[in-house]
């Protein structure tokens, strides 16, 4: 167990009286949400608002000839009808690059396309209306004149000299490419006694959040302020953003952030369309609402995973791992998007092959290309499920060719328990991870003897059953070496304001923000626990860059982590502050007294002394009585960044249990197993939701989700019905274990779990599926998602 | 009114409400759009989500597929109104305590589902629904945060609870649920432990327990590819 760096005579962060650190109490926010009385963007509705549709490019690739809008300015409700050129007028273009990618490049996008449509569902034009009824029947009546152009799709051929240039300006196709060598590849493989190659596919998905982009923009000319309601992950960000792009300074900008209907990461970007949203606002005086519809959805929420690998591992015959090698190769659509980049997850491909093992020989290509398709960019886990996928399918390819158990080839390769602090292959450093008391965990939890011998069993029945693992690492609490370094402002710190209102409750005002993980009930637990009140006295208030310390939000697993350690610290700081006054009143030394269960008591005893409620009648009302020249302060700031490790990685290991119908091709998910380490754990159940909820983002790309466009650029399944999410119907029971490394960085311990469960899932049922396979003499699958179609193919009955 | 407008009168929420609505208005957007009931959800438009999902006289139905026309002379319950009438309480209640929600869009729509399944299996003395029934009823709800395991746990324990409340009013019911309904497990061991209420077992109270996992415990296959029902009005088809 970790001793908090405390006061000698403080209790630690995990056995303060009355903590609630660890326990899995309710979310203060659930219970309205179960009336139907979330308020989510997409219900806010405000005086004179009006209401835009956009329209969208039906090519991939198109010179805009002209646009007649006559028609559509004369239809009814119609207010206005704009262009990007006129648009133009109101926002700058963006280019997203970051300086720590190096050689990174991209084109300035605009709000809305000018001159040019470069890829199916950009907006051309804007029709604004009174109703988004008549906004859409208006949108029929806009004549636009394309001249398509030759669209680049394959990324296998986007730098070819043959292939036309996106932007011309560039040069060349190339967004980003970076080369890493570590240790000595070339020795290892020549060490090897077994190559293992393979080229791995993954399909292109999307985050399909169940409530759509939504955002409402009011710009008041009277007191020049712009109002933004918006479903984001982070609202500083996006205050910076608009103000920059609309030339207004960020105090004249305010984002307002309710209830979010889910995000994964799809929320943390710059939109062309919600730029263009709030210039019309701005344009127009008055409020002006987007909610994106599910097909608009599909054709710009921002895709992922669209990536190819040529990868091969180096294996000696008793089981050592020699080398790795990749070679990635990604299209990213025809803009890296603002602000984060499209190189990052390329990037982070590079940084996790090969995370969990000791070999430290490593080569890796990657290569991110333009291309005439939506753009892709960080989503849930950005990088981890194809790191893990191809790191893990290539140990158990391996595995299957030395004739070893998985679990033993992994026993012999992940790195020591006791090993840390380390680094795995890229150089990325771990301060203390668990992957042996995982795995040992894992394999207790699953009964892995039992599972291979009922997998033998059934196989003389003509039952294919497999059994397939996943060890990972997971990027969590991102320093400023994220993007802070790299320009983007994007805070990595974040910060909590506690207040005691006059009645003994607590407020807390945090930069974080809740997508519906729990921030709020974790940032409460802190509170409440560090500061000594009952839970139901803390109330958090996230989501208001007027009123919330300036924080970074929530993405990369940062929430709990570092949200949660501010919170934690200004709880401590307030206590203090509080005690300091009770001091006064009691005419006691304030370091004699604690606060406990909402009570002033004695540290030493636990005896009761005052009441919270009365120290604040006092502090409020009567100061007069405290001592002359005494200042009552019941408000505490505390701020928190990482600071000792660029990130807390944390690591885990998920098994899956599959059963494949050779004749139909159908894969049937069993089981799932996941044991993670995310340090302390503040909310167990939430952290587990976090797992599950993650692993099923997992298997959906595993077995289902793919964005599928042909050779012209046209996304041809771009809805609910033809892209395929998990159901309740096909998902499996999924069991959670954990294992608990706190990190020495923060007082709390606390490491992200938001991506774990997204990171391991695919690799861990692609193993399972070949596993299952393995003995039919298949040909080993290395894409996904594992449709029907691919299984039928492997066992070639396709 | 134009010529595509009509006058239409129903009830909703137990209000008689008279309004002219255009033919082309959804149930959903007539809802939230002119009435305020912002608590049911639009998030696919083509009956596949089920954030939209509604009561039309005593039958849940996906608000974006019907017109609001339709819906003249009817009786409309959206969640606002089943949550004030105390309807589904015990459901809600189990839903926070299980965080069976997490951004909460899909909830109205699977809290709805959940209480058909739940009645209709209360009606007919069925007992307490499998986890594979209750599974493949819910189908017809999206729910991208929680992976469904909560839900499914929630569901699973209201059923329970309405069951033993039921038991001490009148004759206990003897079934423990009719396993496989719904669903066709090729391979359901007899001796599969039937899971009757939260497994609390992954839900330490305290930091104890946090590295004991529950009792390894296999699943069933849920391989049904059967709708939820006709009356849920779409949900997917089955997979390829």
């Amino acid at each position: 167990m970790k001793v908090t760096p405390d006061l000698a005579s403080e209790l630690t962060a995990l056995d303060r009286p009355n903590s609630y650190i660890g326990r899995a109490v309710p979310r203060p926010n659930l219970a309205r949400l179960t009336q139907g009385r979330g308020q989510y963007v997409s219900d806010v509705t405000l005086p004179r608002m009006a209401h835009v549709v956009f329209v969208r490019s039906p090519y991939a690739h198109a010179r805009i000839r002209s646009i007649d809008a006559a028609a559509a300015r004369r239809a009814p409700g119609v207010i206005a009808v704009v262009t990007g050129a006129e648009l133009a007028k109101i926002i700058t273009p963006w280019v997203g690059v970051l300086t720590h990618l190096k050689g990174i490049k991209s084109a300035p996008q605009h709000a809305i396309a000018v001159d040019v449509a470069r890829w199916q569902g950009e907006a051309v034009a804007a029709v604004v209306a009174r109703t988004r009824a008549e906004a859409e029947d208006a949108r029929a009546l806009v004549a636009v004149d394309y001249e398509e152009l030759p669209a680049v799709t394959d990324p296998e051929t986007a730098l070819d000299p043959a292939t036309p240039v996106i932007h011309a300006d560039l040069g060349d196709n190339l967004c980003f490419e970076r080369r890493h060598e570590g240790g000595d590849p070339d020795g290892g493989f020549a060490k090897a006694d077994e190559i293992v190659e393979a080229t791995f596919v993954f399909g292109r998905h999307t985050g399909v959040t169940n409530e759509p982009r939504a955002i409402l923009a009011d710009w008041n000319p009277g007191d020049a302020r712009l109002t933004v309601y918006q479903g984001t992950q982070a609202p500083h960000m996006m205050q910076n953003l608009f103000a920059k792009h609309l030339g207004l300074a960020e105090h004249q900008v305010r984002v307002l952030t309710k209830d979010v209907g889910g995000s994964f990461g799809i929320k943390v970007h710059t939109y062309a369309d919600e730029m263009a949203t709030v210039a019309l606002a701005k344009l127009l005086c008055r409020p002006v609402k987007f909610v994106a519809d599910r097909s608009e959805s599909f054709v710009t929420d921002i895709h992922a995973r669209d990536h190819r690998l040529r990868a091969r591992i180096g294996v000696t015959r008793d089981g050592a791992i020699t080398a790795w090698e990749i070679d990635d190769l990604t299209g990213i659509g025809p803009y890296s998007v603002y602000p984060r980049t499209s190189g990052i997850e390329a990037n982070q491909v590079v940084n996790l092959i090969g995370g969990p093992y000791t070999c430290p020989n490593y080569r890796a290509h990657a290569r991110v290309v333009f291309q005439n398709k939506n753009v892709m960019c960080q989503y849930r886990a950005v990088g981890h499920p194809i790191a893990t996928h191809v790191t893990e399918s290539l140990v158990e390819l391996a595995a299957a060719r030395i004739k070893m158990d998985p679990l033993e080839l992994r026993r012999r390769n992940l790195i020591p328990d006791d090993a840390y602090p380390a680094q795995g292959p890229s150089g990325i450093r771990f301060e203390k991870l668990s992957h042996h008391e995982a795995l040992a965990h894992l394999d207790a939890m699953m009964n892995y003897a039992g599972l291979r011998a009922e997998q033998t069993r059934l196989r003389a029945q003509g039952i294919y059953r497999g059994i397939g693992f996943a060890s990972f690492v997971e990027v969590t609490n991102p320093s400023a070496a994220f993007y802070g370094v790299g320009g983007a402002r994007i805070s990595a710190q974040d910060g909590a304001t506690v207040r005691l209102d006059a009645t003994g409750a607590v407020f807390c005002h945090s930069g974080v923000t809740e997508q519906g993980q729990g921030a709020e009930a974790v940032i409460a637990q802190c509170v409440a626990s560090s500061f000594g009140v009952p839970l139901e006295r803390v109330r958090v208030v996230t989501g208001d860059t007027d009123n919330v310390p300036y924080g970074g939000g929530t993405w990369a697993s940062r929430a709990a982590g570092i949200g949660g350690e501010a919170a934690w610290q200004a709880g401590k700081a307030l206590r203090e502050n509080v005690l300091a006054v009770a001091g006064q009143v009691l005419q006691a030394a304030p370091a004699s007294l604690d606060i406990r269960g909402g009570v002033v008591v004695d540290r030493a005893d636990g005896r009761e002394r005052i009441g919270l409620d009365e120290v604040a009648r006092i502090a409020y009302f009567r100061p007069d009585t405290l001592q002359p020249g005494f200042q009552a302060e019941l408000v505490a700031t505390r701020h928190y960044v990482p600071k000792a490790w660029p990130f807390a990685f944390t690591n885990g290991i998920q098994a899956s249990h599959v059963e494949v119908d050779i004749e139909t091709g159908r894969v049937t998910l069993l089981k799932h197993w996941c044991v993670e380490d995310c340090g302390t754990v503040i909310n167990p159940q939430l952290v587990d939701e976090q797992i599950r909820g993650g692993v099923v983002q997992g298997l959906g790309a595993a077995l289902f989700e793919k964005c599928e466009y042909d050779a012209r650029g046209q996304l041809l399944n771009g809805n609910m019905a033809d892209y395929l999410v998990p159901m309740a119907a096909e998902m499996p029971d999924i069991e959670v274990g954990h294992v608990v490394s706190p990190t020495a960085d923060s007082e709390l311990g606390a490491k992200g779990a938001g991506e774990a469960g997204t990171a391991g899932a695919t690799g861990a049922v692609a193993n399972a599926v070949n596993d299952a396979l393995r003995t039919l003499g298949a040909r080993e699958i290395t894409e996904v998602p594992i449709t029907p179609e691919v299984v039928l193919r492997a066992v070639g009955r396709g | 009114m134009t010529e595509h407008s009509r006058a239409i009168a129903l009830t909703v929420n137990g209000e008689e409400v008279r309004e002219t609505v255009e033919a082309r208005t959804t149930l959903v957007d007539f809802l939230r759009d002119r009435l305020g009931l912002t608590g049911s959800h639009v998030g696919c438009e083509q009956g596949v989500c089920g954030a939209c999902t509604v009561r039309l006289d005593g039958v849940i139905v996906r608000g974006c597929l019907m017109l609001a026309v339709q819906c003249a002379g009817s009786t409309v319950e959206t969640i606002e109104g089943v949550s004030d009438a105390g309807e589904i309480a015990d459901l809600q209640e189990a839903f926070v305590r299980r965080n069976a929600l997490q951004c909460g869009f899909c909830t109205p729509g699977v809290l709805l589902s959940a209480q058909e399944l739940l009645t209709s299996w209360e009606r007919a003395g069925d007992g307490v629904p499998s986890r594979e029934v209750i599974r493949v009823h819910l189908a017809g709800s999206y729910c991208r945060c929680t992976g469904y395991q909560a839900i499914v746990d929630a569901v699973e324990a209201v059923a329970s609870a309405r069951l033993g409340s039921q038991a001490n009013t009148s004759s206990p019911s003897p079934s423990s649920g009719r396993a496989g309904e719904g669903s066709f497990p090729r391979h359901s061991r007899a001796d599969e432990p039937h899971p009757t209420s939260l497994r609390s077992a992954t839900l330490p109270e305290d930091g104890e327990g946090l590295k004991t996992g529950p009792t390894p415990r296999q699943g069933l296959a849920a391989r049904a590819p059967t709708l939820p029902s006709p009356a849920s009005g779409g949900g997917k088809e089955a997979r390829p």
